[in-house]
This record gives structure tokens, C-alpha cells and sequence, in this order.
């Protein structure tokens, strides 16, 4: 890619400093485990909106937390309007000029808008209402934000909070506005007012900075694109001369890390079945929309799409954490639509979620980890009580055969490695020997070993005869473990085909929603067609 | 100029000794902190500390008076470390005292001729349900309306306590006690039988421990226990594996009720021996329960000990309160101190704190 290693370059302060209005250069920010920033460089030109696009852990929200001052970087300079900025907090960023609308807004409930926005600001002691009221009520007009200044915090939408939010910024001095993920609690008509808003600003000279994993957004929006991937920047490109599909391929990556050995497996029967199922998202909002899907015994289904697109609803509509509003889904020709989760791990419905934590419990140990999804079962479970010398022997096994590098059985999990916490959750769930496995993000936030070996896993499970549906932003990983892949988009399938006919470019329309194939939610008949008969929607 | 700042970082681990020097930490600036009340009062807190001592561990008679008091607090405490560990912040013993107090009085007053063999076991069997159902108010609510379970619970202390008012000025009231509000003694069968020269009602004790062993092994052995720590520690990951939430927050508010019941029975059948009014059964036992919990660091076994230190402070309060003609709330200061430092100190366990320049 010799046009975006071009890209990389941009940031020489020497030449960029009169237009650029923020230079980070080299940043590494490293938690334990993982190096959430991996020498990102980032140039922000004044008066411009410039987009920051990653998968989600690609370690945009990092960056975006360094240049406010949250996280310190450990090595990396920052550059503000060509000063050298030492960014300790985000006081000393509010000082330069920078304010950030984070994700989950940081407003008092209770108080009113005008209260909000003055909160914590020194300039006088008595309660400076009156002239604050005026000053909110000058910025919203010039701006085109409506918000109603009396009004009450938990009185407002999601979208109106987030103007509060960007009014408390700007009342701040801010001329550089950072946004994490601006449009995800918005509606469609919330995202078009506030993108309004946004240039608007950049017209009377202010900077925008939004992350984003919305291909659309990125180009109706911005100026210029950052994009990250794992913790580094792959390219920094003008908006203009890009398209979705380029983003996508960026943005995901393309070139296959591993050769897998993946042994020719017949398929068996259908173990799950999804007819046309419908589901709500935690805002009451539609997430899965009449999606049907087969997964059979002895393959991997990858599920390949922009995180946020229905994929978590999709996977608690199976696992039971979700009500399905419509539609029905089947294990083994038993109806599980609406049965407790209970009963569905008992019919072998076992799930490695995308959000770790909600499948394990921190501050237990390995052990008592692992047994979760077991311990009502001889032998560990036994009469009223749990036959501890069982699960010794289950814990050190489990942590034996899967090489779960721990000091014993009896350290709390959160203190082991991602890798490892991983390969403790993976194995618990394999080891019930399920009839269908779900893997959302089985590797993300994973280092390439750890990655290896959770894929190893998979195919092993494949191999014994699990339905096995994976669930993964990454791309490469749908491909090259699937035997098929569907794209979901907005809830929907908008293909299905064998992953060896895969073809970049179409997916990335689909994951965008540009392409939809005729659906063939059956093995046979996504194997008796050729799929890319579909046209550009 | 630069000022400097508290920087919090959440720690990985907790090892042991951290929690323990923590928890050995706060306790000496709750001393701390007392010996200057007790100095604004015009003690020599040295003095004060040396009587509160005495009065509670320094004489038989004053073992024996900690001891006595210890039981309730051991009760209603053991059965909050269960409430706890589920996440279920029972903050309503007292009530829950006075629910199994009333229920065992009723029982004693009504069914006085039948023999201590029979009644004894259901006025505490009855004791049991009336906490047990007044801590299912608060638990059904949280569990089917999410309501918060610390201001239900909290609330219903008072309404339990105006229930026991009501019954000894009103309709219980005794017909030989010369106006007191107070019922009539119980039948001898009613009563507890005490260890000799002293008010400790042995049944109840051997009770409190027998339950403390058994909440216990349910904790750390049973699989009910493990639905309970996994649900305490995160309801996420029980729901994940099936767990039933409603059923466990049920379950835990029903037995931490039970056990403060079970207390209010031994106040009144092992000590007073009839109903009397709210602040005659019990000087707080249920909140002090709260900290006998906090202390133990939610275990059980360790809260025997706990409750045991803080019947002490019971007695050596009272003692002070006569010897050195201090207020009476000055121990319910000291809880209150004693439990604010406790929890403070519980961040240090939990994060690393720098202050940076």
C-alpha cells in the first residue's frame, strides 16, 4: 500500500506547523497486557473535521484519552498549535483549548442545563446564572443547537444531553472539540443535526476530531480520515479521495497473518436454527430485524460486520439474556425462542461473549470460574454441595489441557493475562461439550499467539462435530476460520456465502450496507449458487 | 503554580496483608478520631479508653455482660455477612429484630401454658419468620421493581419499631405492671434459661455460633453458596450462566432477616422476659450488626469474633457513660466512627493512591 505508507509521513512538525493545529507523534500507551497505542501518529489540520476510524480496541478512544490528558502516554510527544504540550490532566486541556464529548455523558441529572454547563467553572463565587443563561442561549443560536437552557438533564433525548455536553465545552474556551462515538445514542435525524452543528463550527474556525467505526459517517462528515488498527495508525488520508470500501479494507486489514490447517469436515445436520428473528436493543430500538441463519454441525459460521450492527442482540437472542420480539431459533429441532438460559446451556448452548466480564467473575478464582456453567452436575455439583476435591481435579485438568498459564487454580482469574483469561473462558465453555458454540470477538484485544491458539480451539471444536457461529469485526479472522460467512448489517443479513468464494470488495459494500445478495439462509443452497449474482443496491 | 493532586489507580490485586494492615490502619484513627471527641468532651481520652476496656473485657462481670450482648450482634451480623456477599444491603436488622421479637412475644403471651420444650422452639421458629418476612418486603421490591433495598429496608426499621410501641402501650399492655408500657412477664416456659450469675441465655448463643458454622459451610461449600458469590460479585456473569437472580436476592434477605428474628427472640425470652419498648430490647444491635459484618470482612466465623468486640464496646460504653456521666449516644459516636474508617480504609485495599506533582 505504497499510497498510505505515504500517509503515515504527515507528521513533521517542521512543515506541517502553521496548518496543523494538533501533532502526536509516537504515542505508546500501554495497559497491562495489552499496547493500546503502538507509536500512533495523528496530525489534526485547524478548521477541519477529521475522522479517527478503528474497530472497536484499535485504540482510538486511547488516543483521543491521551491528547485530553486522561492517560499519560508512555513515550510520545504532543504538539498544540506548534507549542510542545505537557497534557497532565484535562484542566491543562480545557487550557489549551480542548474540550471532549465522551461517550457517556457526564451530566448531573437533576440540575438544568445552564447548571450543568457552569458547574465546576471558578470565575465568580456567587452562582453566575443570569449571565451564563445569556452566553448558553448566544452559543446555541450561532451554533444551531436547540437546547432549552432551564430545562432539566434527565428531562432531555440522548441527543439534546449531548448538546449540553458540547455547549459545557465550548462555554470552556474549547477550539479544538473531540468527540468519542458522537453518533451512537443518536437518531438518524439527531446525527444530521449534530453534523450540522459540527461544520457550522469548523466554519467560525473551530477543530473537530470525531471517532467513529461509521463508514458512512467519515465520509459524509469529515475532512480527513485517521485510520487505526491495533493500536497503530495505517493511514491518514483526504476524505474526498476515499471511499467506504478503501476505508473498510484499511480499517480491518486484509492480509492473512496465519496459514491454518483446516481439516475437510462434513457437515452434519442442522444444530441451530434462526427464523426470522426480530430483537430490541438495550434503548428499546430495533437490532435484529427478521434474520434467518442455519448453522450446522461440524462448521464454522462467521458473522463478519461493523461492530453495533445487531451482532450482541443477535447472540443474547440465543444465549436467553435478550427477549426475541419475533421469530423463533431452534437447537437440535427443539424450540429454545423462549426458554430460560438455563435450559439453553442444558441443550448445549455455550457462549464465549464479546464483553469478557460478563461471563466471568473478577475476583474468584480459576477455579470457581471455570466450574460456572457445571457446578450443578455430578461431579462437581453433589447433592446440595460442591465436591471441592472434583473441582480441584477439574480446574487443574482444564488448566492443564489448555495450557492456562497460572500460578494454581486458586488465583483470582483477573489476575491472569488476557490471553489467558480467554483461553480459562473458551475452555470452560468447550469443555461442556457443547452443541452449538458462540464466539463473539473470540480474539479481540488478544496479542497474535494468544490469537493462534484461541483459533486452533475453534477449529478443533469444528472438527468434533460443534455448530460453532463466530462473531468477529475482524475480518481476516471470519475468513480464514468460516466455512461460511454472512455479513450483518443494521441487524440484517445482507449476504451469505462459502468464505472461500469471499470477496473483499462486495463484503466491505455489504458491511456498509451499499450490497445486499438474495438471501440463502441454507447450506445447500449457498452452495449450489454462485453468490455474486447480487447487484448494488 | 502548580497544586498538587490525589491520583487513583485501580489495583490489580489485594494481597492479604494490605487488607489486613488496612483494616488495623483504620481502627487507629477511629481511636484516633474518638480520643478527640473524648477530649472536646473534657476526658482524658487515655482515661475513657482505659474504662471502656475494663467495663467490657476487665472483669468477669463485664465478659459476662459482653458476652450477653454479643449474641444479637452475632445473629443479626451473621446473617448480614450472607445478605452482604449477595449484594443485598440489608440495612434493616433492627427492624427485622423487632419483626422476631414481636412474633415471639405474641406467641409467648398467647400459648403461656404449653411446655418450654414446645413453645421455646416456635417462639424461635416464629421469631425466624416474622425478621424473615419483614427483610422479604425490601427483597421482593428490589428483585420485581428494582427499588432500592437500603432505603426500603432502612424505613421499615420505624415502622417495626412504632408496630412494637403500639403493642405495649396498646393491647399488650401488661395488666400487673402499673401503667408501665410493658407486657405481662412471660411463663416460665417462655423463658431462656441463663448460665449462672449472669444474663447469658446459653440456647441462643449456642444457636448464634451453630449458625455462624452453617452459614459458613453454605457460603463456601454448597452450590446455593456459589450462586450467591457469583451473583454477589457480578450479576452479569449469574445471569450469564443461568442463575437465578430474584430467587437469590429472595433467599439471602429472607435468611439475613431470619437471623436478626432470631436475635429479637433471645432479647425478649432470654433477657427481658416480656415486650418492651423499642429502645428497652435493643440499643441498636441491628446497625452495630452492620458493622460486626463490615468487619468480619463478610465472613461469618470471623464475625463471632467481631460481634464479641463490639458487645465489648457495648458495655464499656455504658460504663463510661455512668463513670465519667458522659451522653448515651456517645457510643453509637463511636460505631459510627468506627464503621465510616473502616469503609474509608477499604479504598486503600482497592486502589493506590500517589499525590502528584
Amino acid at each position: 500500500m505504497p499510497d498510505d505508507q505515504s500517509a503515515i509521513m504527515v507528521a513533521a512538525p517542521q512543515d506541517t506547523v502553521e496548518t496543523a493545529t494538533i501533532i502526536m507523534r509516537g504515542i505508546i500507551k500501554r495497559f497491562p497486557g495489552v499496547v493500546a497505542n503502538d507509536g500512533a501518529n495523528l496530525e489534526v489540520r485547524k478548521g477541519e473535521i477529521h475522522a479517527l476510524l478503528g474497530e472497536n480496541g484499535a485504540g482510538k478512544t486511547t488516543l483521543m484519552n491521551v491528547l485530553y490528558g486522561i492517560y499519560h502516554p508512555d513515550e510520545g510527544e504532543i504538539w498544540v498549535d506548534g507549542q510542545r504540550a505537557a497534557i497532565h490532566s484535562p484542566q491543562d486541556a480545557i487550557r489549551l483549548g480542548i474540550g471532549m464529548i465522551h461517550q457517556q455523558f457526564r451530566l448531573v441529572q437533576t440540575h438544568s442545563v445552564t447548571e450543568n454547563v457552569i458547574l465546576g467553572l471558578k470565575e465568580s463565587f456567587f452562582f453566575p446564572e443570569r449571565a451564563a443563561r445569556k452566553r448558553i442561549l448566544e452559543l446555541t443560536e450561532k451554533y444551531g443547537m436547540k437546547v432549552d437552557p432551564d430545562a432539566r438533564i434527565w428531562q432531555l433525548s440522548a441527543g439534546e444531553q449531548q448538546r449540553v455536553e458540547i455547549l459545557k465545552a465550548l462555554y470552556r474556551g474549547a477550539k479544538i472539540l473531540i468527540l468519542d462515538e458522537p453518533t451512537s445514542m443518536l437518531t438518524p435525524g439527531e446525527t444530521k443535526d449534530l453534523l450540522n452543528t459540527l461544520r457550522r463550527m469548523t466554519a467560525e474556525g473551530h477543530t473537530v476530531v470525531f471517532i467513529t467505526h461509521k463508514l458512512e459517517e467519515v465520509i459524509e462528515a469529515s475532512d480527513r480520515v485517521t485510520v487505526l488498527r491495533q493500536g497503530k495508525v495505517i493511514a491518514t488520508l483526504e476524505t474526498a479521495a476515499t471511499g467506504e470500501s478503501k476505508l473498510a479494507q484499511l480499517m480491518v486489514g486484509r492480509e492473512v497473518l496465519f496459514h491454518l490447517d483446516k481439516k475437510q469436515v462434513d457437515t452434519g445436520p442442522v444444530v441451530l436454527e434462526i427464523d426470522k428473528l426480530s430483537a430490541l436493543n438495550d434503548k428499546g430500538m430495533t437490532a435484529v430485524v427478521d434474520l434467518s441463519l442455519e448453522v450446522h454441525a461440524g462448521e464454522i459460521l462467521g458473522i463478519a460486520g461493523v461492530a453495533g450492527n445487531g451482532q450482541r442482540e443477535l447472540v443474547e437472542a440465543i444465549t436467553g439474556l435478550r427477549d426475541a420480539t419475533g421469530g423463533r431459533i431452534a437447537v437440535n429441532g427443539q424450540d429454545i425462542t423462549h426458554v430460560p438460559p438455563r435450559a439453553r446451556i442444558e441443550r448445549g448452548v455455550c457462549c464465549v461473549p464479546g464483553e469478557r466480564w460478563t461471563a466471568l467473575i473478577p475476583g474468584m478464582s480459576i477455579a470457581d470460574n471455570l466450574i460456572l456453567k457445571n457446578y450443578l452436575q455430578p461431579p462437581i455439583g453433589r447433592g446440595l454441595f460442591l465436591d471441592r476435591a472434583a473441582i480441584a481435579a477439574y480446574a487443574d485438568g482444564l488448566i492443564k489441557d489448555y495450557a492456562i498459564m497460572t500460578p494454581d487454580r486458586r488465583t483470582p482469574i483477573k489476575m491472569l493475562s488476557g490471553g489467558n483469561i480467554q483461553r480459562a473462558l473458551l475452555a470452560r465453555e468447550i469443555a461442556c461439550q457443547p452443541a452449538l458454540l458462540i464466539a463473539a470477538h473470540p480474539t479481540s484485544g488478544l496479542d497474535v499467539g494468544a490469537t493462534e491458539t484461541i483459533w486452533q480451539l475453534l477449529l478443533a471444536e469444528r472438527e468434533r462435530g460443534t455448530a460453532v457461529l463466530l462473531i468477529s469485526e475482524d475480518l481476516e479472522e471470519t475468513l480464514s476460520l468460516s466455512d461460511r460467512v454472512a455479513v450483518i448489517f443494521e441487524g440484517q443479513i445482507m449476504g451469505l456465502f462459502p468464505a472461500k468464494d469471499a470477496n473483499l470488495e462486495q463484503i466491505s459494500l455489504m458491511m456498509a450496507g451499499a450490497l445486499r445478495l438474495p438471501v440463502r439462509s441454507t447450506l445447500r443452497q449457498a452452495q449450489g449458487s454462485a453468490y455474486l449474482a447480487g447487484e448494488p443496491a | 503554580m502548580k497544586i498538587p493532586r490525589l491520583r487513583f489507580e485501580r489495583r490489580l490485586s489485594s494481597p492479604q496483608w494490605l487488607q489486613v494492615a488496612a483494616l488495623v490502619v483504620s481502627l487507629l484513627l477511629a481511636m484516633l478520631t474518638i480520643a478527640v471527641i473524648f477530649y472536646a468532651l473534657g476526658v482524658n481520652p487515655l482515661i475513657a479508653f482505659q474504662r471502656i476496656f475494663r467495663g467490657g473485657f476487665g472483669s468477669v462481670y463485664g465478659l459476662k455482660e459482653t458476652v450477653t450482648k454479643s449474641i444479637p450482634l452475632m445473629l443479626a451480623g451473621v446473617g448480614l455477612t450472607l445478605a452482604f456477599k449477595g449484594r443485598m444491603y440489608n440495612i434493616g436488622a433492627e427492624g427485622q429484630l423487632f419483626m422476631g421479637a414481636i412474633v415471639a412475644s405474641g406467641l409467648a403471651l398467647e400459648f403461656s401454658e404449653w411446655p418450654a420444650y414446645i413453645l421455646l422452639p416456635v417462639m424461635f421458629l416464629g421469631g425466624f419468620l416474622g425478621g424473615a418476612l419483614w427483610a422479604a418486603i425490601p427483597a421482593i421490591l428490589k428483585a420485581r421493581f428494582r427499588v432500592d433495598e437500603v432505603l426500603t429496608s432502612l424505613m421499615l426499621v420505624y415502622v417495626a419499631s412504632d408496630a412494637v410501641k403500639y403493642l405495649v402501650y396498646g393491647p399488650w399492655r401488661g395488666t400487673d405492671t402499673r401503667g408501665f408500657p410493658i407486657t405481662d412477664e412471660f411463663s416460665a416456659a417462655a423463658q431462656l434459661p441463663r448460665l449462672i450469675d449472669s444474663r447469658i441465655h446459653y440456647p441462643t448463643l449456642i444457636l448464634a455460633l451453630l449458625l455462624a458454622v452453617l452459614i459458613y459451610l453454605l457460603v463456601a461449600r454448597t452450590k446455593l453458596g456459589y450462586e450467591i458469590r457469583v451473583t454477589g460479585e457480578n450479576p452479569d456473569a449469574a445471569r450469564y450462566a443461568g442463575m437465578n437472580y430474584q430467587k437469590i436476592a429472595l433467599l439471602v434477605m429472607l435468611i439475613s432477616g431470619g437471623l436478626a428474628g432470631l436475635a429479637g427472640v433471645g432479647e425478649v425470652a432470654g433477657i427481658h422476659f416480656r415486650m418492651r419498648p423499642p429502645e428497652g430490647i435493643s440499643p441498636g444491635y441491628g446497625f452495630t450488626a452492620i458493622i460486626v459484618a463490615w468487619l468480619a470482612r463478610l465472613n461469618p466465623l470471623a464475625a463471632i469474633l467481631t460481634a464479641f468486640l463490639l458487645g465489648g464496646l457495648l458495655v464499656g460504653g455504658d460504663a463510661i457513660q455512668i463513670a465519667l456521666n458522659l451522653p448515651a449516644a456517645t457510643v453509637h459516636v463511636f460505631n459510627g466512627v468506627i464503621l465510616l474508617f473502616v469503609i474509608a480504609g477499604e479504598l486503600f485495599t482497592r486502589y493506590r493512591i500517589r499525590l502528584e506533582f
